[in-house]
């Protein structure tokens, strides 16, 4: 498996670590405690093609949300956190 | 007061070499990581360019002046090596001068050696590339020169970099001598 690296370019995958699912990038205000109880606690475990946070750990250190399909391992699209979360805002 | 003796990484360690293969410890005195604040990389790098005749390099490449050099270390995070600092870097600015052990691998064979131990795809990287990635488990710097590769790890990892790449050497060294 290699993921495509927006600064790097195509690396092994031994380079990243897996950070978990997309979720982290939506983190509820802190008094919300009913949000912050299914922030932590209430996830969804799906298969398939999924959005995901990974971070370029023995490369450029970046995080990378990666849309993978988490039963065939094809990588859809790889995009810097940073720019995911600029776009949101 | 106790008068102590300043001791490189890799003292007692290298020069190493196996055929033509060539490792070597470079005499590096500084090392600092200039991290520009946000939006202020422009700044720095003509901050560089007037002191050290040297701009920020792009990512995956490094520039060079003399013996003084700028290194691209990573997402936003530059480091100059072998050259003291300008004063007032609109940038987070660290010492990293006793904390990296810097060993240049040189031959004919060099790649086969790296392909024992790094994910990289050497075939990509020119001179004065720099890469981002593992050497076995150790986080490492790697620098493209003309006869082969500046290598560099954390100082801890010394004897770990040189009993690796020795272990490599010697086995491809080897391989060379075998008949078909």
């Amino acid at each position: 498996m290699r993921i495509n690296c927006p600064l790097c370019g195509k690396r092994d995958r031994r380079e990243f670590y897996y950070m978990g699912s997309d979720d982290y990038m939506r983190r509820p205000q802190e008094q919300d405690h009913q949000a912050m109880h299914r922030y932590l606690h209430l996830r969804d475990n799906p298969t398939g093609l999924g959005p995901e946070l990974w971070q370029h750990e023995a490369g450029c250190g970046a995080w990378l949300v990666v849309e993978r399909n988490m039963s065939t391992h094809e990588i859809r699209s790889v995009a810097l956190a940073e720019t995911v979360a600029r776009a949101v805002k | 007061m106790v008068d102590l003796a300043a001791k490189s990484p890799a003292a007692g360690l290298l020069p190493v070499s196996h055929g033509d293969l060539v490792l070597q410890e470079s005499d590096i005195q500084e090392i600092w990581s200039i991290a520009p604040f946000s939006g202020a990389e422009r700044a720095v790098s003509a901050a560089l360019r007037k002191s050290l005749k040297m701009s920020l390099p792009p990512i995956g490449r490094a520039t060079r002046t003399g013996s003084a050099k700028l290194l691209w270390a990573g997402r936003d995070v530059y480091f100059l090596v072998g050259s003291g600092l300008p004063a007032k870097l609109n940038a987070a600015v660290t010492d990293q001068s006793d904390a990296w052990c810097c060993v240049t691998l040189e031959g004919a064979h060099v790649e086969a050696v790296l392909a024992r131990i790094c994910p990289l795809d050497l075939r990509n990287m020119e001179t004065g590339s720099v890469a981002r990635s593992l050497l076995g488990h150790m986080t490492a710097i790697i620098v493209k020169i003309d006869n082969g590769y500046e290598l560099m790890v954390f100082r801890a990892f010394a004897k770990t970099l040189v009993h690796e790449l020795q272990d490599a050497m010697r086995s491809v060294d080897a391989q060379t001598h075998l008949s078909d």
